[in-house]
């Protein structure tokens, strides 16, 4: 079996007393889509956050073994979709796109916008602020910001959440992709229909612990709740 | 090297362009300043009184840094509307490029504050500043330079604070005390050579105060934007 795109190992972490990841333990392989799947609370964007190093662990550690690259620039592989739409409203389109070409090193970024601005259709919005844009239109910008840069490595913190028609089917069919192509996607939800839909493996975290791990079967496609009835 | 000064730069122009943009913190600013100024100047009358003339250096100053606080209050909150910051975080920027450009393009608008300002200080105290502009220059640089490191440090620790407006001058105004009484002695100085003496020590403070909260803020970046 091949080295995997994240692993973690014994990670936990504490707000204060509080313990908000205990002794997590996750593999995630390329080419896999994995479901991060548990109830609010249970400790899944906090996880996705430690992954994408926006957050570091109080102990354990999180590596990339299968890109061979060090920790310092794991960054340039991932692309993350968090909670925030995390554009600038005083920015156009074209501009957000820009920027974040240039801070991941995105060479010749013009094409690379150009067809991402085309790919979610807001390419006659180019030169208009993304502060004037309807909510749907903000949505794909985010799409487009966190796929931009061909990640390996896809982190999707809640995706389904507030998303409109046009943009959840953009989603699905760059998460298609993505996996065809041989990416890790990791997909935190609460929402298991649309997670179990879409991903090969599920990890069901409880009170910040992996209760379940396993992939996905006939029974959990038919039932996603059952889910819940494989805690121990 | 070209890609941490080429990341450094994409922040501050990031940064600038969306000042522009919408002016919010530069019209405050010099608004801010400019009022502050005439209210001194009826406060402490110039005409009335030739002495207020040496105390003129340490109002600017005193102007300035309100002022400034007005534009790194902005500066880390324009990150967390639509969380942003998350996306610096996590983005392949380190957090010396980070800190860099951040407090660039503070120290850009806080100097254009200055230099909209100081034509209007020199109306209403009666301070000709015109021949000294090429002596005022370095320092107003400097000066801004060491409020934008000092601030953006901090800026970034309280980036996520309700308090935020409250906290940032709280932390700020104290650590700039040794920079602000250096900006104050060199203006002083500058206006009135034989007020201050030896102005060698002060231009060593001052550059020595920036280089020391520079590298402080290198140097912590990246641990205070991951500690949550």
């Amino acid at each position: 079996m091949s080295d995997p795109a994240i692993r973690a190992r014994a990670v936990s972490k504490f707000f204060g007393d509080y313990p908000a990841l205990r002794e997590v333990d996750l593999d995630v392989f390329p080419g896999q889509v994995l479901g991060l799947l548990g109830r609010n609370g249970a400790g899944k964007t906090t996880m996705l956050r430690i992954l994408a190093g926006l957050s570091a662990p109080t102990s354990g550690e999180v590596s990339f073994p299968a890109s061979g690259r060090q920790a310092s620039d794991h960054r340039q592989r991932i692309g993350v979709v968090g909670h925030g739409t995390w554009i600038y409203d005083e920015l156009t389109g074209k501009e957000n796109l820009r920027f974040f070409c240039s801070l991941y090193g995105v060479s010749d970024p013009g094409p690379v916008v150009q067809r991402w601005l085309r790919r979610v259709g807001l390419e006659r919005f180019r030169n208009s602020r993304a502060a004037e844009y309807s909510r749907g239109m903000r949505q794909r910008l985010t799409i487009a910001r966190a796929f931009l840069h061909e990640p390996d490595i896809l982190l999707l913190d809640e995706p389904w959440t507030a998303l409109d028609d046009r943009a959840t089917q953009l989603l699905s069919s760059l998460v298609a992709e993505a996996k065809a192509a041989g990416k890790t996607v990791v997909i935190c939800s609460h929402q298991l229909p649309e997670a179990i839909g879409v991903a090969d493996e599920v990890a069901l975290l409880h009170r910040g612990r992996v209760a379940y791990q396993g992939l996905i079967d006939a029974e959990l496609r038919r039932e996603p709740q059952s889910l819940y009835e494989r805690l121990p | 090297m070209k890609g941490f000064l080429a990341q450094t730069w994409t922040v501050a122009r990031k940064d600038l362009r969306c000042e522009f943009r919408d002016r919010q913190v530069l019209n405050a600013a010099i608004s801010f300043a400019l009022v502050v100024l005439l209210m001194f100047s009826f406060t402490f009358d110039p005409n009335t009184n030739v002495e207020v003339r040496s105390l003129s250096g340490g109002l600017l100053w005193v102007v300035y840094l309100f002022a400034g606080v007005l534009v790194l209050n902005r500066s880390f909150a324009r990150e967390t509307t639509n969380d942003c910051l998350m996306a610096l975080v996590a983005a392949p920027l380190s957090g010396d490029a980070l800190f860099l450009g951040k407090t660039l393009s503070s120290c850009v608008l806080i100097f254009a504050v200055e230099l909209i300002s100081i034509p209007v200080f020199g109306i209403f105290f009666n301070v000709d500043w015109l021949p000294h502009l090429a002596q005022l220059l370095p320092v107003f640089l400097l000066g801004s330079w060491s409020f934008a490191a000092v601030g953006t440090t901090f800026g970034a620790v309280t980036a996520n604070n309700r308090l935020r407006e409250l906290m940032l001058p709280l932390l700020v105004f104290p650590i700039c005390l040794p920079a602000l009484v250096a900006c104050m002695s060199l203006t002083w100085g500058i206006f009135d050579p034989s007020a201050v003496g030896e102005m060698g020590p002060w231009l060593r403070l001052l550059i020595g105060f920036d280089v020391v909260y520079t590298l402080l803020g290198v140097l912590v970046m990246d641990s205070i934007l991951t500690a949550g």
